[in-house]
């Protein structure tokens, strides 16, 4: 397991300081902007991995949302402000939730994926909104966090906040990277290009994408966390179809090529939306719609492509068959 | 009716070169201004929804609403004590921002520090104030929420506000109100019915209409209670419940495309003639349905805003402008970004200043006049506004061809809202302590 | 008794403005394989020009009855026009692309669509319920429904029963269904599978602008309608397996009485009734109720 790192890997931990160091340099709105990605990022990544096996899930949402809530569930109803127990419950509400539907949706494939991923979260969705205990749609507010029994106020909470989201986010990073390069995923790539023969060499497809499922779970939890606490705000709405929608627009986007590209995804698109806002506050959408139209013409492989694609070419041109990021 | 359809759709038509015109006159009204004797602007960020369900009923009228304020203050023609330009000497040069983003926040803070504003105005949705809110306060940015209804802001999330302000009532009033004016009416109110959106805003409605009524009537029992998806659209099956529990009343906070489907289909259906029905934001139905909304229905606009709003020269000056300029009368949501805007110049004028401070400063306790009568600043030391509110029963006058609001009863502000530091329930259960009804 | 009447009759109601909102997605997919979100889109494009026709033409105050063929004259008009658009000017050029990277395609499209209507018709709503009135009310155990909903009803079965014959009595009908099974026999056989595409899609077009401008006088059309239609639909062709006509039907049935029994019975059911029903379907049958067995390739 620990043999000597690759070069993403690599890349990731000399990435890290910088990072942290962009919350000193660039203004601070874009920082928040980049907190923010970091987030909705790991929940795109989640997305990802499962891509990476052919299943496109249109309900990650329900695990972005799950993990928010479990925060926000035990700082409101316990008191618990420590930034590793917040983080703690995420990870293992979503390790409950996802072990059990696991045994359901690994059954299915294509869009029956997608929809059956849809309809739980939907169901969650619903649940949520109707229950006024809550906030029901308003959704209701987390504390700052503490950390360790330290309880950092202003500047310095933010801050900590933000370099322990690096730290979190790239670490996560690395273990999906390892994932992928593990045999789960390698057998994932072949559930994605012929599910049956998986089966004639003897290897379980189905135990595979509970796997990845689980883990695709686990991930969007941790960036549910990671998402909450900087906005001290959750609601029905991270469960939302068009909340999941996005996150698989992003993966989409930003190509499955390499483990980094959802995260850079997600914060190119947010930035562009923000500018895009900005110059045509009423008719934004258009120009996101053309920019994700052409970039679909133009980059068929996703935004990545314009970083590493030359590297790996001819491989495997007709279908979208991006390999591991090796 | 169809006449003024037609007319909004050519301006539709014509709005985007006319906000871009709007903007270069804005702008060159600045620069020209640099040129003259004032040369200060101040930057003021307005958000409210310019797309999704929210935008028609409230985000784009806010918006309108917004433009023509700015142009007429930064050109000193509002009438009344308003008649100078700009806010305490600064033209305002507005950023719009869409409120629908799962963002809210990164974008708050994007307008904060790299818009610079100095001030923030806006927030439609309960949920986006009270993420909102304490973000403001975290920013130390002086931020005015004009429309959010949910009473949590200041009872439960900033609980000791110096940035956060609130131009516009809380949720509780309206639905108080509302039973208020039924049982003053004499409507028998023992069996009640709602239909309310299955979200924070329907929920809340209907529970404090319905404990409202309770403590009114206490034989008063629930026929039926109906949460449809917002933007629903289809209400068949509600409507044919409504119509088999006969309820003696029927109450809806629907608003919107929402609301106006529902009248359609229930009055097709006949439900408005065996029941009472109250809408507490109906106003906004008033101008747009004509004579397709049947008479007798209970009418309200969440405050004393568009038909309800007392006679003034303020409020005649502000329909006719808002009419000449957009074709359609103001509806609440734009009455209460007029209101917002308003109290911040003369806050402003009154500090001699439009910088943050300043106006902090002059905007707590404050009270002015806006196009719906006296607003004032008198709840969460300073940071929440009380308003007085109004309900009336709609008819359709064939003769003139307009809408009218008749029986219209006014209520004060102190009778229909909890007083300071008590909850919104705790008070209607407790009996309305404390309510001070004329 | 009575509720039992009316859980039918509005779960019918119900389910047939489901059918015509959701029948043209599952042609576009059945055909195409793309799971079209500027379905929509077209939705939208069809309540809007059906609304403002008939709010422009009930002006000249001539008889209302004639407004019942503006609504399919306005849903023909903006469905051939938007789909001739979007097929001959972006789809076309996209076929044979990836499953999942087609949604994306149409979530784009659907985007500029929502911001087009929007500068068309402004932000405001529009309101055309005379078609709705015009033929009132008839009573069932003392609840009055209006004709209108059996219009809408009767039309969706029309839509339905004539669409199936299509497909399965005539020449044009049973050559589409070999363009279904093998898209590159077809093409050897002689057979434009090119046109059949761009006249598939923009029949699915034109059926989402049904479904939209036929349902403009009991609404208000306002922006976001189309988003909220989007999700819907797929509900129910998932339900009915995609693709399959008769599995629309059956989905939007299902879909629909769910949906009305719950308001009558358990209202606080109402908001997930429809997903629940979607993954109860979908746990008992994976590929939906009326869906083929594909054979996988070995």
């Amino acid at each position: 397991m620990t043999k000597h790192l690759d070069r993403t890997e690599l890349g990731l931990l000399i990435a890290l300081p910088f990072l942290i160091l962009v919350a000193f340099i660039l203004p601070k709105w874009i920082v928040n902007y980049v907190h923010v990605s970091m987030g909705t990022g790991l929940v795109a990544l989640g997305v990802m991995i499962q891509m990476r096996a052919g299943l496109v899930s249109f309900g990650q949402g329900l695990y972005f949302c799950v993990g928010g809530y479990a925060a926000g569930l035990m700082a409101k109803f316990l008191g618990v402000t420590d930034f590793f127990v917040l983080l703690a419950s995420g990870i293992v509400a979503a390790l409950i939730l996802s072990s059990l539907l696991g045994f359901l949706l690994r059954r299915y494939r294509e869009i029956f994926y997608a929809m059956l991923t849809l309809a739980v979260s939907m169901i969650l969705f619903g649940l949520l909104s109707s229950t006024e205990e809550l906030g029901s749609t308003d959704g209701f507010n987390l504390p700052t966090p503490s950390y360790l029994g330290w309880h950092p106020e202003g500047e310095t909470s933010r801050l900590t906040l933000y370099t322990l989201t690096c730290c979190v986010a790239i670490g996560c990073a690395i273990v999906l990277n390892r994932f992928l390069k593990g045999p789960t995923g390698y057998v994932n790539e072949a559930i994605r290009e012929n599910e049956l023969r998986v089966e004639y060499l003897g290897t379980s497809a189905r135990q595979a994408v509970h796997i990845t499922y689980v883990l695709a779970a686990t991930v969007s939890a941790i960036g549910g966390v990671l998402w909450a606490l900087p906005l001290g705000h959750v609601d029905p709405e991270m469960t939302n179809w068009t909340t999941s929608g996005q996150f698989v627009f992003v993966s989409i986007l930003s190509g499955t090529g390499n483990i980094v590209a959802p995260m850079i995804g997600t914060f190119i698109l947010e930035i562009v939306r923000v500018y895009a806002v900005e110059i045509s506050p009423n008719t934004w959408q258009m120009i996101l719609g053309t920019m994700m139209l052409l970039t679909i013409i133009f980059l068929p492989k996703g935004l990545w492509s314009l970083f590493g694609g030359k590297k790996k070419s001819g491989k495997s041109a007709g279908a979208d068959a991006p390999t591991a990021g090796e | 009716m169809t006449k003024s359809r037609l007319g909004a759709t050519m301006g539709s038509l014509l709005k985007t070169s006319t906000s871009l015109m709007a903007a270069a006159t804005l702008s060159v009204m600045a620069l020209s201004d640099t040129a003259s004797a004032q040369d200060q602007s101040v930057k003021v960020g307005f958000v409210t929804f310019l797309s999704g369900g929210a935008a028609g009923p409230f985000g784009v009228p806010a918006r309108n609403a917004a433009e023509l304020m700015i142009q007429s203050i930064n050109a000193g023609t509002v009438p009344g004590p308003y008649n100078t330009p700009g806010i305490g000497g600064a033209m305002i040069e507005p950023i719009f921002v869409d409120e629908n983003s799962k963002q809210k926040n990164a974008d708050y803070l994007k307008l904060v520090e790299k818009d610079g504003v100095e001030m923030v105005i806006g927030y439609i949705s309960s949920g986006s104030c009270k993420a909102i809110a304490p973000e403001a306060e975290k920013a130390q940015k002086l931020t005015i929420l004009f429309d959010c209804g949910t009473s949590q802001i200041f009872e439960e999330i900033v609980t000791d506000p110096k940035y956060t302000f609130r131009t516009g009532g809380h949720a509780t009033m309206d639905n108080v109100a509302a039973a208020r004016y039924l049982k003053q009416q004499g409507v028998n109110l023992d069996s009640i019915a709602g239909i309310n959106q299955n979200y924070a805003w329907g929920q809340d409605s209907w529970r404090d209409f319905s404990e409202t009524v309770a403590q009114l009537n206490s034989d008063a029992s629930v026929a039926t209670e109906q949460f449809p998806k917002i933007y629903a659209g289809q209400y068949g099956s509600e409507i044919s419940v409504l119509l088999t529990s006969k309820p003696d009343v029927v109450h809806s906070s629907f608003w919107g495309s929402d609301m106006e489907a529902f009248i359609i289909q229930g009055s097709a259906r006949g439900i408005f003639e065996r029941s009472n029905v109250v809408l507490v934001t109906g106003e906004t139905a008033m101008q747009r349905l004509g004579p397709q909304l049947p008479d007798g229905t209970v009418i309200g606009a969440r405050g004393p805003h568009g038909a309800l709003a007392p006679d003034s020269e303020l409020n005649d000056w502000f329909r006719k402008a808002y009419f000449d300029r957009f074709g359609t009368f103001p509806t609440y949501p734009s009455y209460k970004m007029a209101q917002a805007l308003l109290g911040v110049k003369t806050a402003a004028d009154k500090a001699g200043s439009a910088e943050q401070d300043a106006v902090i400063g002059a905007l707590q306790g404050l009270e002015w006049e806006g196009p719906s009568g006296t607003v004032s600043m008198a709840l969460a030391n300073g940071h929440q506004a009380i308003q007085d509110t109004a309900y009336g029963t709609y008819k359709y006058d064939k003769d003139a061809g307009k809408p009218v609001l008749v029986d219209v009863v006014r209520f004060n502000a102190e009778c229909v809202n909890p007083p300071a530091g008590v909850t919104s329930i705790e008070w209607i259960q407790g009996g309305f302590e404390g309510a001070k009804c004329e | 008794m009575l509720t039992a009447t009316a859980i039918a009759v509005d779960g019918l109601g119900f389910a047939a403005w489901l059918f015509l909102s959701s029948v043209g997605l599952t042609l576009i997919y059945g055909v195409m394989k793309i799971l079209n979100i500027a379905h929509g889109g077209f939705y939208a494009l069809g309540a809007y020009s059906s609304a403002w026709a008939i709010g422009v033409y009930t002006t000249t105050g001539s008889t209302v009855a004639l407004t019942f063929l503006l609504i399919p004259l306005a849903a023909l008009i903006a469905g051939a026009v938007a789909g001739l658009i979007v097929e001959r000017g972006v789809l076309k050029f996209m076929y044979g692309r990836d499953e999942v990277l087609m949604v994306l395609v149409t979530y784009a499209i659907f985007l500029i669509l929502e911001d087009v209507t929007k500068l068309i018709w402004g932000t405001q709503s529009y309101v055309a319920w005379q078609p709705a009135f015009y033929f009132g009310t008839v009573e069932i155990f003392d609840i009055p429904y209006t004709v209108y909903k059996f219009i809408t009803i009767g039309t969706a079965l029309v839509v339905g029963v004539s669409l199936l014959l299509v497909l399965n009595r005539t020449r044009v009908g049973k050559l589409l269904l070999v363009v279904i099974e093998d898209r590159e026999i077809s093409g050897a056989l002689g057979i434009n599978v090119n046109l059949f595409f761009t006249v598939t899609f923009v029949s699915g077009a034109i059926l989402g602008a049904l479904g939209g401008a036929i349902t403009a006088p009991e609404i208000s059309v306002s922006p976001g309608i189309g988003a909220e239609i989007v999700v819907l639909s797929f509900a129910v062709i998932v339900i009915g397996g995609m693709g399959s006509i008769g599995g629309a039907m059956i989905g939007a049935l299902i879909v629909g009485f769910a949906r009305a029994a719950s308001v009558h019975l358990y209202p606080p059911a109402e908001l997930f009734s429809i997903y629940l029903v979607m993954a109860a379907v979908l746990a008992v049958k994976p590929y939906g109720l009326f869906a083929l067995a594909e054979s996988r390739k070995i």
